[in-house]
């Protein structure tokens, strides 16, 4: 008697790039809006990224559907917190949350490859990278999403810093000034565009800073 | 259905005392994971874990010595042939005087070792003084052993000095937990043993212990394509860890194998001939 076989998956790929740069003083999160399933194309205009604090966003790319869980069980999480300590999430606070509520889910994984970016607690920029179950690592820069194997060879080329593992240290700020990090995001979402199906539409860019928080849109190869 | 052992996770449902049931149902009405609804769910898991791939590449050692614990590892996260990360921490601090090595499912070994740190913690304040190194692995190994067959990797070392001095255990998801000299854990480890047994003295000075344990991790990154990055390399003494040394294992090939100018010399006086 053959094995029963699924013929139901609780989940579905919808495609996508993030990408997210840590500076001095500031942090860029861009991700595409396009959201497909299977070849065919949902929306050309769905936001990836969203506002989890005051200087913390994340970016998700994999399916929407946890994706957008993922995004609701944060914020009230995060609303708990407000309501507890009078005060928002510092990004690395917020680093950890996001890194304990995926291993919850150890055993039914949320299909979501997430990059945090924002402002640690000195006002610099401070980027973490994910995978789908939780283990975390902050790095100057990362990129998730079906297109990040195009993508991250070409940052490692641009922005590869001295491993934070070193010692005697040294220093690993990302050299880049706010708009050549904003420049170097388009010119790598519009070559990822070219070889990944999956990646294409429009380019959504978000700048953190001590000023705040600053939108930027992009258009992108529609084909 | 299946029951799971949450105690694990005890420590986490105490934040919520004192606040609103109402506010925080669904939250954390206890310690839980949610279980797939499933009639297979092995299949379930095989599935969901190769979604996940978790890291397993990597090369990992710690031994026993006069002056205490020599604790090393390599840097490299591989899911299939890619490489995620040159930068992985896989010595993990789980307090000031003791450390724990990561080989196997990245998020399994972060989540539970840092769960370890919080339970040792608590052994601190409820019974004022240190926990053991024998206690922390064995709080460990019983974690693991509850989640037998659930699909964790977790291959780890508990290295720490305590009362009793340097300590050291090797515990695995499979539920194992050895006491030992010296181990090696993950892909690199048949290299890694090779430099080490060879090496190894029990009255080595801290200097020449940290160049061995150096070395056997720079061997495993040249021969083992799934471990690589930077070499790290901790040192557990009697007022705790130290990290004595951090370094790229692309340069340290180098250092072992300088190019001397009359090599050069020699190699372009051969080309030069006819």
């Amino acid at each position: 008697m053959t094995k029963q076989r699924a013929n139901w998956s609780p989940y579905d790929n919808n495609g996508g790039s993030c990408v997210a740069i840590a500076g001095a003083d500031y942090c860029v999160i861009a991700a595409d809006t396009r959201m497909s399933t299977g070849y065919n194309i949902l929306s050309r205009e769905y936001s990836k990224i969203t506002k989890l604090a005051d200087k913390c966003l994340m970016a998700s790319s994999g399916f929407q559907a946890d994706v957008k869980a993922l995004q609701k069980h944060l914020a009230a999480r995060h609303l708990i917190y407000q309501h507890q300590h009078n005060k928002q999430m510092s990004c690395p606070a917020m680093g950890q949350l996001l890194s304990n509520t995926l291993y919850y889910k150890r055993f039914f994984p949320y299909y979501s490859f997430n990059v945090l970016g924002g402002l640690d607690s000195e006002g610099k920029g401070c980027v973490y990278t994910y995978d789908a179950v939780g283990s975390y690592e902050r790095v100057g820069y990362s990129s998730q999403g079906s297109g990040s194997t195009l993508i991250m060879p070409f940052l490692d080329n641009q922005l590869k810093s001295p491993s934070p593992l070193l010692l005697p240290a040294q220093d690993a700020v990302t050299p880049l000034s706010e708009t050549e990090a904003v420049d170097l995001v388009k010119t790598v979402f519009a070559s990822a565009t070219e070889r990944d199906i999956y990646t294409g539409d429009k380019l959504e860019i978000v700048v953190v800073n001590a000023e705040g928080i600053r939108r930027e849109y992009m258009d992108l190869r529609k084909d | 259905m299946m029951k799971l052992d949450f105690s694990g996770l005890e420590s986490a449902s105490s934040h919520f005392h004192g606040v609103d049931s109402e506010l925080v149902e669904g939250l954390s009405s206890a310690p839980s994971f949610e279980i797939p609804n499933t009639t297979n769910f092995d299949g379930f898991q095989k599935e969901a874990i190769q979604m996940v791939k978790p890291a397993k590449g990597t090369t990992t050692l710690a031994f026993i010595f006069k002056e205490g614990v020599m604790v090393a590892a390599d840097s490299r996260a591989s899911m299939g042939g890619y490489i995620s990360s040159q930068s992985v921490k896989k010595i993990i601090e789980i307090n000031p005087y003791m450390l724990g090595t990561m080989a196997g499912g990245a998020a399994d070994c972060q989540f539970w070792h840092r769960n370890l740190g919080i339970k040792c913690r608590l052994h601190e304040l409820a019974n004022r003084r240190r926990i053991s190194v024998t206690g922390a692995s064995k709080l460990l190994a019983n974690i693991l052993y509850s989640y037998r067959g659930m699909g964790l990797s977790v291959g780890t070392m508990i290295a720490g000095w305590d009362e009793t001095g340097p300590g050291l255990y090797y515990v695995d998801s499979e539920g194992g937990r050895l006491k030992g000299n010296r181990f090696s854990v993950g892909s690199g480890s048949p290299y890694a043993y090779g430099v080490l047994d060879s090496g190894y003295h029990y009255d080595m000075s801290v200097e020449e212990a940290a160049e061995l344990a150096r070395r056997a991790i720079y061997h495993a990154t040249f021969r083992d394509g799934a471990s690589g990055g930077v070499a790290s390399v901790y040192h557990v003494g009697p007022n705790g860890w130290k990290k004595l040394s951090g370094d790229d294992v692309g340069e340290l090939y180098y250092k072992y194998n300088p190019i001397t100018p009359r090599m050069v010399e020699q190699e372009m006086a051969e080309a030069a001939e006819p």
